[in-house]
Order: structure tokens, then sequence, then C-alpha cells
């Protein structure tokens, strides 16, 4: 084995590659909290229920409807992003006036519900969803064992992440969407459709999360309580990265996946604790965030 | 813009000092009707929501971590009750010490940031916390510290008596409700609700905004170890269910019921949540709980925002 | 306040008195029989015991007649949420407020803990069936404890000794990181040692982790012939699918310490396929244990865990105990329990020892392969039967509380 310095690189590529991988579960969410913070200001807490609600849709299609995965790729992040727009209409519309804190409890209720139906309907215990076929096997690294759908999630996300800053960032889509956000009124007033714009957006975001909840339901046991736990390492990467930007949200999740990863390797017991220390120490230092606007 | 800014912040006026006297009554008579155990695990989630409604409902900040400093009192009296032998108040007096400790080291960061960003650091430094105590040595990890001795009270009053802890509970929890009281009404008081209210002028008056957060927060954590302490004694356990993300939930679920910003409202939140609680675990609906505890969260924010206390005051101030 | 509190223990002793006078009565008290069923309904082990343990119970109760010396028997059950200071909370009100004799289910080792110490306090009767530590019967002993269905010792015992002695010596243990995990880690650490194997290395995982990926990176760097899982439900089906995924399968054996039958059928049968493990009970063993199996997925939906099957055997064998007695005073009862033996389809070759430990044959079982199966309820093959001596450790002296 190749060492360096007395460490074993093989397992270091190992870890960081691991944490890449998680990395892209990490981006992906955060990516999508933070379209919807950008546009209306508020923490969807039902994020990691929605990321559960993706993998238990992605089981339910293929057990009770014989979709696969692929076509379950598609599907369900719009029926995900469906749910959002609902919740976004009937829920949180009401109280878009009120403080924000009230939609971040009222998203909390929402996530509760959420688990508490799945537990209800498919126990605690996780349900199985197979890895497909077109995926399967690996490819041999002088490292490791790649298996082929870990590959996947890190394209795929690559790919959905990055399109998605493109659309923000570079399109006039985009731009309605940033000044809509800067200045409601006057978008209004130039004949943009500002509130079906904003359902549109919470749809996205939350499609985002679905998406993410399809792409875990092969590699993580798809249980009631997967999102919950996530969710809060969501929360420090989005303070970590700070919610200025959509490529900050990006880079600090894949950042912190490595972070983990490494942690893993020279760490072990401080890997479930070295996000929230990097939160503290970025909080000490830089308050906003690292890629944070506000003062 | 604070959370709380609809509730009228004068209580005082439907809260005169008969009132508080048929509800003292009220209390030194409870536990010869109801279970006193039960009675006990209101009246330390009373004093838990209570704390966590001072920074929320007079400071405006959502913690949503408040649970690691009811679980840090929690562990600190049980360890040392097991361990050392001291006597219960001075267990309890450590427990609240060390979670106002690990208040400051937590509020110090978390003032940093407000509103969301607030709400979120505190999530993400209390997960952090849990993990900690999951693997530290002196906590018993899953396990937690079980068979904590209630003791003797000051050496002398044996605890193990139910009534006897009861009125040892209810002695606790009129202590921190008053301390909260004294400390709304007092000039400090009156700061936290400028802030509150207008955080840009309160800054430009040349208050320190930070450092009266920061008190604020340390008085509320030590407060909420205060509660977490007493929980020890009286279930004579410190798990990890004190410290996990669900309880810092569950304080805000309680004081939201109850009425954000009142004084009686934390109290009446968390006897609303305890008893439905209590009644779930034991019957056929015990599968719903995660779901019904959502749901009034839900209906809770889109309804009925100013809580049962609020909305008590309301009627009568259109009424009478 | 001093003054005050002579009164109230005044009258809390007028109370004590009168209740106790009460007790004192009939042979049962309050007339009747009353058993708790303390259980996680909702969460992550609420499949291996749970609602269905509540089913066994209550099974058994009719069974046995629906009433013993004449008196009626009554089920109630609460949910203890997993969490310490719920379960404790409500056997201590079952005990002081509802008259309840005993209390079954019993499930994860922190709840079972905290609810034992109350029920010893008040001289009630422990029936646990499903939680796994050993302190039950040694380091936590009680003279009211009775652990029936399994625990650590037996499982670790059961599964490593004949994956060691096959040949496989070289072991790496990923272990959930807390108390059950360290000590099912400790038990099997043992084993491997004392039949000459040796460990090469380990890694602690967090309760709950979501990735595995990187624990089995280092379990296969580390060489290992066997890589055991110490750790229980969601986290066992988790580690086992990414180590299958990584292509550990194929240059180590995997060996879950303690599985589950409904996590067993949570598991893809391509990839568990092979796996052994040690269950205290398997439904399609005998005539015997299918029968019973059947009734119970009549009801129920699902076929039993071990925790289930134990959970009716101790209840009958707990209420023959009371019949024998005549009466359902605690100390009277567990004696009886101790000196009849327990013999269904459950309890085979069984003694409960006089420290509450139910030893009985334990199953070493290989999840069947894909091809091998009839349904869906066909998971297992048993390989062996592990004598109750073999698998569980002996009694430690200060645990006899039936000393002559």
């Amino acid at each position: 084995m190749a060492t360096f310095l007395g460490i074993n690189l093989f397992g270091l590529f190992g870890q960081l590659l691991v944490g890449l991988i998680n990395g892209s579960f990490y981006a992906l969410l955060s990516l999508g909290l933070a379209i919807i913070f950008g546009l209306l200001k508020i923490i969807n807490f039902a994020q990691g229920a929605m990321y559960m609600l993706g993998a238990f849709a992605a089981w339910m299609a293929l057990n009770y409807f014989g979709i696969d995965y692929w076509l379950a790729l598609v599907l369900v992040p719009l029926a995900v992003g469906a749910m959002g727009i609902l919740m976004e209409r009937v829920l949180i519309r009401p109280i878009a006036k009120e403080d924000h804190l009230y939609s971040l409890l009222l998203t909390f209720g929402v996530a509760l519900m959420l688990q508490g139906v799945f537990t209800h309907v498919f126990g605690s215990s996780g349900m199985a969803y197979a890895i497909p076929e077109a995926l399967q096997g690996g490819i041999k690294l002088p490292f490791m064992y790649l298996p082929a759908y870990r590959a996947w999630i890190v394209v795929a996300s690559i790919v959905v992440c990055g399109a998605t800053w493109w659309m923000i960032e570079k399109t006039r889509l985009g731009a309605y969407l940033r000044a809509g956000t800067e200045n409601a009124q006057l978008m209004q007033a130039f004949g943009i459709n500002v509130p079906l714009m904003v359902t549109l957006t919470f749809g996205f975001g939350v499609a985002l999360a679905g998406f993410a909840g399809v792409m875990a339901a092969p590699v993580y046991s798809v249980s009631p309580d997967m999102g919950s736990n996530l969710l809060i390492i969501v929360f420090a990467i989005v303070v970590i990265g700070g919610m200025g930007s959509i490529g900050g949200a990006i880079l600090t999740g894949l950042g912190m996946g490595i972070v983990e990863g490494l942690t893993k390797y020279f760490y072990p017991e401080a890997s479930s604790t070295v996000i929230f220390l990097v939160m503290v120490i970025v909080l000490l230092l830089k308050p906003a965030g690292l890629f944070g606007k506000e003062a | 813009m604070g959370i709380a800014e609809e509730s009228s912040m004068k209580t005082t006026r439907f809260t005169p000092s008969k009132l508080n006297l048929v509800l003292l009554l009220l209390a030194l008579v409870a536990p010869f009707v109801l279970y006193p155990v039960f009675l006990m695990k209101v009246l330390c989630f009373a004093l838990f929501a209570c704390a966590f409604n001072l920074l929320l409902g007079f400071a405006g900040l959502l913690s949503f971590g408040h649970a690691v400093f009811l679980g840090t009192g929690g562990y600190v009296t049980g360890y040392l009750m097991i361990n050392t032998g001291i006597t219960p108040e001075l267990g309890i007096l450590a427990g609240t010490l060390a979670a106002g400790l690990v208040g400051a080291l937590y509020g110090k960061l978390a003032v940093r940031r407000e509103g969301i960003y607030f709400a979120m650091v505190t999530l993400a430094l209390a997960q952090l916390a849990f993990f900690f105590y999951l693997q530290a040595p002196f906590t018993g990890g899953e396990d937690g510290l079980q068979g904590v001795p209630r003791g003797h009270l000051f050496g002398f009053i044996d605890l193990a008596n139910n009534l006897q802890m009861y009125f040892f509970v209810l002695a606790i929890f009129l202590f921190g409700f008053w301390l909260i009281q004294r400390t709304v009404h007092s000039p400090f008081g009156q700061v936290l609700k400028a802030i509150r209210e207008n955080e840009p002028r309160a800054i430009s008056l040349g208050y320190n905004v930070n450092d009266y957060k920061w008190v604020a927060f340390i008085i509320s954590a030590g407060l909420a170890g205060l509660a977490g302490s007493t929980k020890t004694l009286v279930f004579q356990l410190a798990s990890l269910t004190d410290v996990h993300w669900h309880m810092s939930g569950e304080v805000v679920l309680m004081t939201l019921v109850g009425g954000m910003g009142t004084l009686f409202g934390p109290l009446v939140g968390a006897a609303a949540i305890v008893t439905i609680q209590n009644y779930l675990s034991g019957g056929e609906l015990g599968n719903y709980i995660h779901i019904i505890m959502g749901a009034i969260f839900v209906v809770c924010v889109l309804a009925f925002r100013n809580g049962i206390v609020g909305q008590f005051r309301k009627v009568l101030k259109q009424n009478f | 306040m001093k003054a005050m509190n002579k009164t109230l223990l005044a009258v809390a002793v007028a109370a004590t008195t009168a209740l106790g006078g009460l007790a004192q009565a009939g042979a049962v008290s309050d007339d009747k029989v009353k058993i708790g069923v303390l259980a996680d309904m909702g969460g992550v082990y609420a499949d291996i015991c749970g609602s269905g343990c509540v089913t066994a119970i209550e099974m058994a109760v009719e069974d046995f007649g629906g009433t013993v010396l004449g008196m009626p028997i009554e089920v109630i059950s609460a949910d203890d949420q997993l969490k310490p200071d719920v379960g404790s909370a409500k056997v201590r009100q079952w005990v002081e407020n509802e008259q309840v004799d005993a209390v079954g289910g019993l499930v994860s080792s922190a709840v079972v803990g905290a609810a034992t110490k109350v029920l010893t306090d008040n001289k009630k009767i422990a029936l646990i069936s499903t939680a796994a530590s050993n302190a039950f019967t040694t380091s936590a002993c009680s003279p009211y404890n009775v652990h029936w269905t399994y625990n650590v010792a037996a499982m670790a015992n059961g599964t490593v000794k004949p994956i060691v002695q096959s040949g496989k010596k070289k072991w790496f243990f990923i272990t959930a990181d807390y108390a059950f995990g360290h000590a099912l880690e400790g038990v099997a650490t043992q084993v491997v040692e004392e039949n000459g194997g040796e460990v090469v290395g380990g890694v602690r995982a967090p309760l709950g982790t979501t990735d595995f990926s990187s624990y089995v990176l280092q379990a296969q760097s580390s060489g290992a012939d066997v890589v055991a899982l110490a750790n229980a439900g969601g986290d066992t089906v988790n580690a086992l699918k990414t180590a299958a995924e990584f292509g550990l399968t194929q240059t180590a054996d995997v060996a879950g310490l303690l599985v589950f039958t409904p996590n067993a059928q949570a598991m893809d049968p391509a990839t568990a396929g092979g796996m052994t493990l040690t269950t205290g009970f398997y439904w399609d063993y005998d005539d015997a244990t299918r029968a019973w199996s059947k009734r119970f997925k009549e009801r129920h939906g699902a076929i039993p865990a071990m925790g289930h099957a134990g959970a009716y055997s101790m209840t009958m064998h707990y209420l023959k105990a009371i019949e024998a007695a005549g009466t359902d005073e605690s100390d009277a009862v567990m004696s009886k329990m101790k000196e009849m033996k327990p013999d269904d389809f459950f309890a085979r070759n069984a003694t409960l020892r006089a420290d509450g430990r139910l030893v009985h044959d334990m199953y070493y079982v290989q999840i069947k392969k894909p091809d091998e199966r009839r349904d869906a309820d066909d998971i297992f093959k048993v390989v062996d039967v592990i004598p109750g001596d073999k698998a569980y450790a002996p009694m430690l002296p200060e645990c006899n509380f039936v000393k002559s």
C-alpha cells in the first residue's frame, strides 16, 4: 500500500471520495434550502421530510406501480414538488406576512407530521430499494473499489446543482427571480406574477429534496427518520456557507462532505461533530458565513 | 419584528394577586387529588418552558436547542447525586450552574446571529452537545444515569416520599417563576423588550444589544438547567431524551400552545402538552403521538398564534 | 414548611397503610391480576416487540382462560417512545397508582434498566422479553427480574464461536457507538480471543449512521476475514447493504451480532443470503412453532420475532406460577416460577435460573438466498441448535436469589 509520511494514501483517498459522495447530498439539500430562503426568507424545516418523502415515493412507485428507478428520478421530484406547491399555497401563504419564525415552526410541524405518518404506515425498520441494474457493479480504482452507483451520485448531483446555478445566475428567468426577491412590488408593476413565481420556486426547491431522496433510496435504507438527522447537518452547512449565494451553498455542501471524510480517516470519533465544530469556528471568525453577504 | 409582538405585555393587568393566590392554593391541594409524580412533571416542564419563553417571548430569540440546558442540568445533578452523595439542594445548584456555564458559552456564539440563523445555530450547537453526551463516559450513553437517589433535603427531609418531593419541586418552580417575573419587569427586561421591538433603535440609543441578549440567554439557560436538575431528581434518571432536538421542539410547542410572551402561557402550555402526552402514551393513540404533536404545531401557527393564555386575555379585553 | 411536611407525612402514611391493608385481604391483590405491557410502539424497535408483544401477551391470557384463581386477568399497554424517562414514569404510575402486578414487553435496554429499578423498588415483577443487555441478570440483577428470550452474551457465543472455529480468525468490528454496541463488541471480542482468533481492528459508528461507506472502507483495508456488525435494527440493515455495494461481502464474511426477524426481512436476500446469526426462536422450526406462529400471524399480520414468542411463553409461565402459588404476591410467584420448569414451543430444554435468566435452546441460523425461499416469510435455515448452557454465561454467585 502506498504511504506518505506514515499516512495510508489509499485509505485517505477512499475516505475523500466517500466524503465527496456525501457532500453531493449535502449540496442538493442545502441548495434547495438556499433557493427557498432566497425568495421567501423562510427556512423550510420540512426539507428533510421532503427528502424522506422522495425516497418513499420512489419505493412506492416501484412496489405499487412498477415504475422503475429512471422514471422515478423524473416523476418523483415532480410529485414532491407538487406537494411543496400545495404546502406553500395552503399553509405558508396565509402566514407570509407574519414573522418568519412562524413559518419555521409551521414547517417543523409539517415535518413531524410527515415523519409520524410514514412511521405509522411503514414502521421504522426501513425499506430496501435495489440499485438499478445499469448501475450495479463498480470500477476498480487503484485505491478502492468504487461502486458505479456512488459515482453516478456525484455526477448527477454536480450536473443538477450546476444547471440550477446557471439557471438562476445566468438566465433571464433567474434574473426575474433575483429581482423578485429584491423588490417584489416593482416586479409586480412590470407585469411579473410574483406570487406564482414564489410558489413555483418553492416547488422547485422542494423538488430538489425529492430528487435527493430518490438518489438516496438505493444506498441508504428508506426509513421515516432518514431526513431529520441529515437536516440538522444541512442547517449547520447553511450557517457555514451563509445564505448569500447559490454557488456558496453548493460549494459548502461538497466541501463539508470532504471535511467529514478527512475526519473519518484521521479522527473518526469526531466525525459526527466535525461539521458543527467548523460552524463554531466560522461563527467566531466570520459570523455571516463564508459566502454570506449580509453584515 | 419580534415574534411575540401581538401578545400584550401588560401581564399585571389580568394577573392580580388574587389569581396568583388561587393558583397557589390549587398547587397546594393538587397532590392530594392528582398523582404527585404527574404534577411534578408538569411543574418541571412548566419551569423549562418559562425559561425558554424568557428568551422567545421577551427577547424575541427563538432557541431551537434549549434541550441542551435541560439535559446538562440533569446530567450534572444526576452524576453528583450518584457519585458524591451530596444533598439534593447542592446537586441542583451544581446542575443549574453547569447549565448556565454552557449557556454562557453557547449564548456568546449564538447572539452573533439573529432571527432564523439564531434558531439554526442553537439547533446545530445542541446537536454538537447531543453527540458529546452520547459518547462521554459520565452520562451512561444510551442508558443514561439510572437510579439517581433523591436524597435528603438539607440532610433531613426524605425526598423519597412523593408528597415531600412535590412541595420541594413546587418551591423550586415558584422561585424560578418569581425570578423570571422579576427579570421581565426589571429595567433589564425593559431593554430586552426594546431590543425585540426595534433592535437598530436600541443600538442607536447606545445599548450593547448583544450583551443584553447574552445575559438573557444565560439566565434562560440556567433556569432550564434548574428544571432539568429537578426533573432528574423526580424521575431519578437523566437520559439522552433531555438533550435530543425533539425536546427542543417540545418546549417550543409548549410555549406556543400556552402563549408566547405571557407569564402564565408556558405553564398552561406545559400542562396541556404533558397531559396530552400522558394520555396518548397509555392508549391506542400512542402510535399517533408525532402526528398529533405536528398537527398541534401547524394549527397553532395558522390559527392560534396567541396561544391559550393570549387568546383568553384577548377575549377578556374585548368583553370587559 | 416543616410543620406542613409533618401533616403531609401523616396523611401519606395513613393512605399507604390503608392501601397495604387492602392488599393483604385476598390471595389476589385488588381482585385481579394486571399485566402492563411497556414497549416501543412507533420507533425503531416497534417491529421487534411493540404491538406484537401486546398481542402475544393477550394471546397467552386468552389461552390460559382469561382468569387465574378465579380472578380476571387484565392487560394494559403503553408506549415508552424509547425514552427511559417516559418508560420509568409510566411504570411508576402503573405500580403506584394502577395496581399493576407485573410488566411485560420491555425492549430497549435503556428503558428496561430504568423500568426494572422502579419495579424492584416496588417489589413487582419485570417480564423482560426483548431487551439485549446482560445486566438484568448480572450487574443490575434483581430478585424480581425475569429475562426470557436472549441476551448479548448468547448472541455473541452463538454467532461468533462457530465462525472462528471454522478457521476465520481475523475479525473487524463495526460497532454502534453507545453502551449496547460496546457491550456487544466486548463480549464478542472475548469469544473471538478465547477461540484463538484475533481482532485486527474496529470502528465505532454513531447511532443512526446513514452512511456506512467509510466504515466499510476501513474494514476492507484491514484485511479481516470477518466483519462483525455490533449494532442493531436499521444500522445493521444499512451496514450490510453498504458492505455488499462496496464488494466487502466478496472478500470477507459479514456477521450480524443482533438481527431480528423483521430486520432480516428488510435485507435484500441477494446480499444477506448466507449470513449467519443466532436467534432465540424461529417460527418455522417445527410443527409446534409453526402452529403458534400461524395463529400469531393471523392476529398480528406478520410472523413473530423472537421477542413476541418469548413474551407469550413467559406470560404463560407467570400465570401458571400464580396458580401454583395460590397468590399473586411477587415473592411467592417468583419462587414458583423458578421452581417450575418452563416447557412449551418456545422454551426448549429450559430452566429459569435463580438469577432470573431463562437458559434455553438457541438457534444458529443462516439467512436464505433468494432461490431457497418459498415466500417472504421463509428467511432462515436452522443450521444448529445451541444448548442453553453453551449459549448463556454461568450465573454470578451474587445474583443467586434462591439460596437454600
